[in-house]
């Protein structure tokens, strides 16, 4: 096999022992890998507690993984989620996938729950158990610290002990597996840290063909201004995209209140770099190097949090917005809900935060103190219990990302049809909304906008599969990709080939979610929206969302995707898709 | 959907792409719409089915394309493989199969952005809109042109034309477009509001493409006014740049600019260097098609022309540089500016020209157009010479 490793280890933490799964080459041809794997194998559990023992928790790489093809460094995992009830997944970079890989398998499936607090240690073919006990309570990166001679690692950290809905697994010290809460479900397993270590290689079909497919891939890299343009991401990291959302209108203020932030232009990327410096580092085999780095080593926010922890609380101190970063970071919490659950809390509490408040909640929080074990459990479930759930700015219970919906129609729709709730990455169609790429589209429209969101769905589950980083498809395309996919597997394809994989992966997850309850009426957004206008400006109208034309366009999306009119699956598109799909499993609601 | 597919019709004959009534565009929502009824929509239909896009454009090219697709289509073995800019970073090579059949077309599109069908015409997709469909379109033309003039020159240096390639080369001749008397008038600077600034930009850019000086309706256009250099967005047309220009302030205290062309460094640098304030970039045929014409035997650098080339090369006063699009080890931006200096113009290999003017575009526009003129009529004389 090239590519892939034809290898699944599967960890049962209640039995202690561990097994090694030799796929069929069809699941890889079928489910490519990542994502799609995770899918797969996740399917049977589907409707599970995520606090169950039995219920999996998976680490999939693809096949491109630990290969030279660019931006090779992601993986996936999957889970149910604690935060949704829904599918809950995340791609993640590092270095994780790469020595996954290179310890000989395409990804590890850890099901049970240890008796106590423990550490797995993989190295090749051994896998080992630890008593983690005396790391009870302590945060990731102190864990990080102490383990990190041991390979790529995976760390919970203090938030995902206690709880935490939203809980974050921190992947080789400054990664994160963010949304969903999937630190809950490792943490579930009583599991405090994973370290993988591999001594192998992965076997590349044609290297000539895999060295043209980079240079191309490279070519497009290169003439792009979004990644490696002066203002892009490869000179001011994610946050790059910040001034862009102030000057179109749609930075999320005030807890969606309003969608202009005054102070924006002292909080943005070239702030933050003057004032912490410049250091770039990104995931393995990635060239954009889009994260960055203080001076003195801090990590520094990435967009979401830059704007989350500013224009959305309504704080003005770059400082706090840094440590936030880190603190997040530290328990073991995603940034974005962590900011959105505060912002809702201000809104409730009919005041503004003060840096200082902000920064004692996430301790809180993390540590399971005071109102912080409320605001632990996300904005949806806190602002419900005070009476008020159309305050909290999330779909399926997971809160929105920093771009606000009424500036861009087709961010709206695909924060609504998402797999995992509120998610800005399912279809990224900022792409060509604000980013005019591949080409510009209106922003301000729902026309063409259904099948342009289904379209980018199965392409980004097929680059989450491979696995590649979407930043690349700003520039590439499954064109390039397809190239590089067959170089390394030697399996003919095409773009559309694989995109076909894709809409099979992503109907997967629609049956998932369809099994566990979800239907339209999970596919909408906050009120808000649909009645408050956002901050006019700059020549710029920002009124609320026709709710009729929201609601057209997602009819529109469930013909599109072959789904019937609630949103669920149907029999027809899942037989062409080679998928079982069976209407009577589904249970009543959504836990 | 039905504004943007008859946008597109409408865009490609006024391209001079297609003849009127020619381009046929079907978009994709939950239902598929075209900008006119045709017999060829059943089959393109059956395309749609096989394909996960949302557009697809289907014309024959009007001449001189035609002719030359046809020519170069039928020695293709498969693809045309042309090796200007365009094609080798967005289009990799051009496809051609043989028979106007769904299968054939859906096979060659799922690999590809284009398929050339000899007798019949081009097909291209958009995934997002039809606005790609036309961009891939007229890069198949742009590219075909391209490479059917410098192969001709190249063969008729060798002694080797055949007499196909003759008569595609008198049907295109007196096709090519005529250069006008006097170059238009443009707004006078040096420009003293931002008002002003923009309005510059966007007449400098309509008229660029209006004198087919880019291939579809690309290229770029910068002016430096204060501190701030504004300039075309990526991917703008540049007859339609309306709310498609960024401030990009010089001492880089924004990324407001991120939306910015890929040349973005190459226009602030040339500004910085050179002094000058107005920076315009097309994509004027001959002058692409003289860059790829070197002589040079034994070049070890031959094949990677477009980013190793070691020679100090010239048209006449106009430097020929090496550089890909954009801001990679082998960008342009690293080339382009340094030779800019104490010029009116520079050519990129295979890619296009750029111009530069103290205070307007008059002279920048005027330059452009006369380096291309010059470019066209040394092609000419060469030929002559064989
Ligand atoms: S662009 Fe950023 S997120 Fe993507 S692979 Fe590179 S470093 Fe990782
Ligand atoms: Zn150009």
């Amino acid at each position: 096999m090239n590519g892939w490793m034809g290898a699944i280890l599967y960890i049962d933490l209640s039995e202690r022992t561990h097994w090694v799964e030799r796929p069929d080459l069809d699941v890889y041809h079928r489910h490519i890998g990542g994502k799609g794997l995770c899918g797969a194998y996740f399917l049977p559990w589907a409707t599970d507690p995520w606090d169950a023992p039995e219920t999996p928790l998976l680490f999939m790489t693809g096949p491109l993984v630990g290969t030279a093809s660019p931006t090779s460094g992601r993986m996936h995992v999957m889970s149910r989620s604690p935060l949704t009830g829904t599918i809950g997944d995340a791609s993640v970079g590092g270095k994780l996938g790469g020595q996954i890989k290179r310890a000989g398998y395409d990804g590890i499936v850890l099901t049970g729950r240890c008796d106590h607090l423990s550490g797995i240690e993989i190295m090749d073919a051994s896998v080992t158990f630890h008593d983690a006990q005396a790391l009870v309570g302590l945060d990731t990166g102190t864990v990080y610290e102490k383990i990190k001679g041991k390979g790529a690692t995976a760390v919970v950290g203090p938030a995902a002990e206690q709880g935490v809905l939203f809980s974050c697994i921190m992947v080789d010290g400054s990664y994160a597996v963010g949304r969903n809460g999937l630190g809950g479900v490792f943490a579930g397993k009583n599991l405090k840290y994973l370290t993988v270590k591999g001594s192998g290689t992965v076997a590349v079909h044609d290297k000539a063909a895999l060295k043209k497919a980079r240079e191309d891939i490279h070519r497009l890299i290169a003439s792009s201004p979004i990644l490696l343009g002066e203002q892009g991401l490869t000179h001011f990291g994610t946050g790059a995209v910040y001034d862009l959302m102030d000057s179109r209108r749609m930075m999320p203020t005030a807890n969606f209140r309003a969608t202009y932030f005054p102070a924006a232009h002292n909080l943005n990327a070239p702030a933050f770099k003057k004032r912490y410096g410049d250091k770039r580092t990104g995931c393995r085999g990635c060239h954009i190097l889009c994260k960055r780095v203080a001076d003195d080593g801090t990590h520094l926010p990435e967009f979401e949090t830059m704007s989350h922890f500013t224009a959305l609380i309504e704080n003005e101190d770059m400082e706090t917005v840094t440590r936030a970063n880190s603190l997040c970071a530290a328990l073991g919490m995603d940034t974005i809900t962590a900011g959105a659950t505060l912002s809702c809390y201000a809104e409730i509490e009919d005041r503004k935060l003060s840096g200082k408040e902000a920064l004692s909640l996430l301790e809180d929080i993390g540590h399971g103190r005071g109102v912080g074990r409320e605001l632990a459990r996300g904005s949806y479930r806190y602002a419900a219990s005070r009476g008020h759930p159309e305050l909290s700015m999330s779909v399926k219970k997971q809160e929105l990302a920093a771009y606000d919906p009424r500036g861009a129609y087709g961010m709206a729709l695909a924060y609504a049809t998402s797999t995992r709730g509120g998610c800005h990455l399912r279809a990224y169609p900022i792409s060509h909304e604000i980013l005019r790429k591949p080409v510009a589209t209106d922003r301000f429209s729902f026309a063409g906008k259904a099948r342009i969101i289904k379209i980018a769905e199965d392409v980004n589950a097929v680059v989450d599969s491979l696995t590649a980083c979407k930043f690349v498809f700003f520039a590439s395309s499954l064109e390039e990709y397809a190239k590089a996919f067959t170089a390394v597997t030697g399996v003919t394809t095409t773009a559309q080939d694989l995109l076909h994989a894709g809409e099979r992966i992503y109907y997967n997850e629609r049956i998932m979610n369809a099994l566990n309850g979800f239907t339209a009426v999970d596919d909408d957004l906050p009120s808000r929206f649909f009645t408050e206008p956002g901050s006019s400006g700059n020549a710029i109208d920002i009124p609320p969302i026709n709710r009729t034309d929201f609601l057209e366009a997602r009819r529109d999306y469930y013909r599109v995707r072959g789904l019937d009119a609630d949103g669920r699956p149907t029999r027809e598109k899942a037989d062409e898709l080679g998928l079982d799909w069976n209407p009577e499993d589904t249970t009543e609601t959504p836990s | 959907m039905k504004e943007l597919v008859d946008k597109y019709a409408h865009k490609l004959v006024a391209a001079g792409l297609a003849e009127p009534g020619a381009p046929l565009v079907g978009g994709l929502d939950a239902n598929l719409v075209w900008n006119r009824t045709d017999p060829a929509c059943a089959e393109l239909e059956q395309v749609f089915a096989g394909l996960n896009i949302n557009s697809l454009l289907f014309a024959e090219p009007a001449e001189p394309y035609r002719s030359i697709i046809a020519y170069l289509a039928s020695n293709a073995k498969g693809a045309i493989r042309p090796s200007d800019c365009e094609t080798r970073t967005m289009m990799h090579d051009l496809p051609v199969v043989d028979r106007f059949e769904a299968n054939a077309i859906v096979a060659a599109l799922k690999q590809r952005k284009s398929v050339i069908i000899p007798g019949h015409g081009i097909v291209a997709w958009g995934m997002v809109s039809p606005e790609q469909a036309f961009i891939f379109f007229s890069s198949v033309c742009f590219a075909c042109f391209v490479k059917f003039f410098a192969d001709y020159l190249v063969d008729s240096r060798a002694g080797r034309l055949s007499n196909e390639q003759r008569s595609v080369f008198e049907v295109a001749i007196p096709l090519l477009d005529k250069f006008p008397d006097t170059s238009p008038t443009l707004m006078n600077g040096p420009f003293t509001h931002e008002d002003a600034v923009y309005n510059a930009l966007i007449e400098a850019g309509r008229v660029t493409v209006a004198h087919h000086l880019v291939d579809s309706f690309f290229g770029n256009v910068s002016y430096r006014f204060g501190d701030t250099l504004y300039i075309s967005q990526t991917g703008s047309s540049l007859d339609e740049l309306e709310g498609c220009i960024d401030p990009c302030p010089i001492d880089g205290s924004s990324c407001a600019g991120i939306t910015a062309s890929s040349e973005l460094t190459a226009h602030r640098e040339i500004v910085l260097n050179t002094g000058m304030n107005a920076v315009l970039h097309g994509h004027p045929k001959f002058s692409v098609i003289l860059s790829l014409d070197c002589q040079k035997e034994d070049c070890p650098f031959a094949g990677q022309c477009h980013t190793r080339c070691p020679e100090a090369r010239f048209v006449e006063d106009i430097p020929i540089v090496p550089g890909e699009v954009g801001t990679g080890p082998f960008g342009l931006c690293n080339t382009l500016p340094p030779a800019m200096q104490d010029r009116r113009g520079v050519i990129v290999y295979g890619h296009g020209l750029f111009t530069v003017a103290q205070d307007d575009f008059n002279v920048a526009f005027a330059n452009l157009m006369d380096i291309e003129r010059r470019c066209r009529d040394l092609y000419c004389a060469m030929l002559s010479l064989y």
